[in-house]
């Protein structure tokens, strides 16, 4: 696929504010002071010493040397498994968020009562946090027991990413769902088209556009929550739990530290890449309609 | 038989504050491949009269029967085919794609659709345009398409309201030629909704004459038609032409008022006209 200007100048926007963060933490750990600002017991900003801000190619060396002296596997290689893992999971979680999400959105569609009925708790569940549903949801799938199959970590972690994700997913597929036009449906019903019809014509391709940012939305959060629930429930493999890791062997190893959060961080953005691939595959579908 | 039978037709809508009286008592008959237009000013009900016929709102009280059937079934049955205001074209669909959307819907297959769809682009004229998006129509085309689609299930009906009215004039005239040119080839019974009287004049055997507060009929006018023979757009050339659009405009003004710009300049737009909202040109 060619690339268009617009294209490449958001790609060239990209590095150049990869580079400047670079500049920046550089210049910073330069110029400030060792010791930090701080006023009383609050830091305002954080101490230049090579223990909490490492140089940024001490950091890029270190992802190329072994992670530990036990074994000669690179740190880079160490994250880019975690991250798979990670990405894999959020993936999973994201899915059955995204199910969940829409098939909410087309039961509130559908009968008005369940919209009235179903809204409030959506809202609500959002207001619970992470830390609290965590311990809960791995509690309650300990005790799943449905013959051969066995819970694991691993899916605790993507039920509460899906938790996160199915969200946004469902509030931008039910505005998705409401937005074609009276015109349009009046011409659907001419042709004595019923709800299912008209569903699939007409609503479903009008609501691409607000299911992407909806899934833009949704793959962020759904990243976060499954770096943040590896970490509270425990789950290993992970990128959640290489970045507590690396940070505990932080005093002897401050470069190491930044390798996984890097890795969570090309995450995010593999993520985001995925659902503008979607969108570049849907762009019949993202037509503003001309008049 | 009758393509519509309008029988003592009322509908009220009742909004929060008040109820408005759209349509008061209204009887129409429409014969089988007869052209009637309806015109009146803003808000004298000829949207809710047409979407009535379409079942796309019900009477408050009165019969509609299309084809002898209840105006549900009928919609049902696909007996009618219909164009709006706006073209009302799926954006992320081609031309064609839009075309064969109601042979789609009923499950027609996929050659069945493409060749009849392919024939209608021909008939509007769009054949260079069959894959292109709407966005990359002018809005006269996208009303093409509109009318194309309109047309795709061989209506005996078609029910059209104000097709041309977001156009400019030389491509309103050009399609209205091309929907007698159509009409004629079908033979399909057209109900029209306009706000302009030479376009209810060229195009319609009959033109009915609403008023509003309460939506009425208040006249209806048979208009002289050229022989099938003839090329429809000598009409518009023509006395019978003039005779017409001054019959209509009397029935719309009121016969004093008529007669009295008639004497001062013959087709100019009276600011009356234009603030009851009917254009007169
Ligand atoms: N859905 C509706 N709800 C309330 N009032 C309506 C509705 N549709 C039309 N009306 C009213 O009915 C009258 C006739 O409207 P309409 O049929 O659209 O007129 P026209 O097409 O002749 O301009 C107007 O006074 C309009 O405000
Ligand atoms: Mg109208």
């Amino acid at each position: 696929m060619r690339l268009s200007s617009r294209q490449t100048r958001a790609i060239g926007f990209g590095a150049l504010g990869v580079l400047s963060l670079a500049v920046l933490w550089e210049g910073y750990k330069l110029l400030g002071p060792a010791e930090g600002i701080s006023i009383g017991e609050t830091v305002l900003l954080p101490r230049t010493t090579e223990l909490a801000m490492p140089h940024v190619w001490d950091s890029v060396a270190r992802a190329f040397q072994p992670a530990s002296s036990a074994s000669d596997e690179l740190v880079i290689v160490a994250v880019a498994q975690a991250a798979a893992s990670t990405l894999g999971i959020a993936g999973v979680g994201m899915l059955l968020g995204a199910v969940v999400g829409v098939l909410l959105a087309l039961l509130m569609q559908r009968f008005l009562l369940a919209d009235r009925a179903v809204l409030p708790w959506l809202i609500l569940s959002q207001t619970v946090p992470l830390i609290a549903l965590a311990p809960l949801v791995v509690a309650w799938g300990g005790r799943l027991q449905l013959g051969p199959f066995e819970w694991e970590r691993w899916m605790s972690v993507a039920v509460i990413a899906s938790y996160l994700a199915f969200f946004p997913v469902a509030i931008g597929t039910l505005r998705g769902l409401r937005s074609p036009e009276q015109a349009h449906l009046d011409l659907f019903r001419a042709q004595g088209a019923g709800w299912w019809k008209t569903l699939r014509y007409l609503r479903l391709p009008a609501a691409v556009p607000h299911l992407l940012a909806a899934l833009r939305l949704g793959t962020a959060t759904a990243i976060i929550g499954t770096v943040v629930a590896e970490v509270s429930t425990g789950a290993r493999g992970g990128i959640g739990r290489l970045i507590v890791e690396y940070a505990q062997s932080g005093s002897s190893d401050p470069a190491k530290a930044w390798a996984p959060i890097a890795g969570a961080v090309v995450l995010g953005l593999v993520a985001a890449g995925a659902v503008a691939l979607a969108g570049l595959l849907l762009h019949n579908y993202r037509r503003a309609e001309a008049r | 038989m009758s393509a519509v039978e309008v029988e003592a037709v009322t509908k009220v809508f009742e909004t929060r504050t008040d109820s408005v009286r759209a349509l008061d008592e209204v009887s129409l008959t429409v014969a089988d491949g007869e052209f009637v237009a309806l015109i009146g000013p803003s808000g004298c009900g000829k949207s809710t009269l047409m979407r009535l016929i379409a079942d796309l709102d019900e009477p408050s009280a009165g019969e509609v029967r299309v084809f002898g059937m209840p105006a549900r079934q009928a919609r049902l049955e696909r007996a009618y085919g219909i164009a709006f205001q706006q073209a009302g074209l799926l954006p992320w669909r081609t031309v064609r794609a839009n075309v064969e959307l109601p042979l789609e819907l009923h499950g027609a297959s996929a050659a069945a659709r493409r060749a009849r769809a392919d024939e209608l682009v021909e008939l509007v004229g769009l054949g260079d345009f069959a894959d292109h998006h709407p966005d990359q129509l002018s809005g006269g085309m996208q009303q093409r398409v509109a009318i194309a689609r309109s047309l795709a299930e061989h209506p005996r009906l078609l029910l059209m309201d104000e097709p041309f009215g977001a156009l400019d004039e030389m491509t309103r005239e050009r399609l209205q030629g091309e929907l007698l040119r159509i009409r004629t080839e079908t033979g399909a019974a057209v109900v029209f909704v306009t706000h302009s009287i030479p376009e209810a004049v060229f195009l319609a055997d009959r033109v009915v004459v609403m008023s509003p507060r309460p939506g009425r009929i208040t006249e209806i006018v048979d208009i002289d038609r050229p022989d099938a023979s003839a090329d429809p757009e000598s009409m518009r050339e023509s006395d019978a032409f003039f005779r017409s659009v001054t019959a209509v405009r009397e029935a719309l003004h009121g016969r004093d008022t008529a007669a009295e710009r008639g004497a001062t300049a013959s087709g100019a737009t009276a600011p009356e006209a234009a603030a009851r909202g009917v254009e007169t040109r």
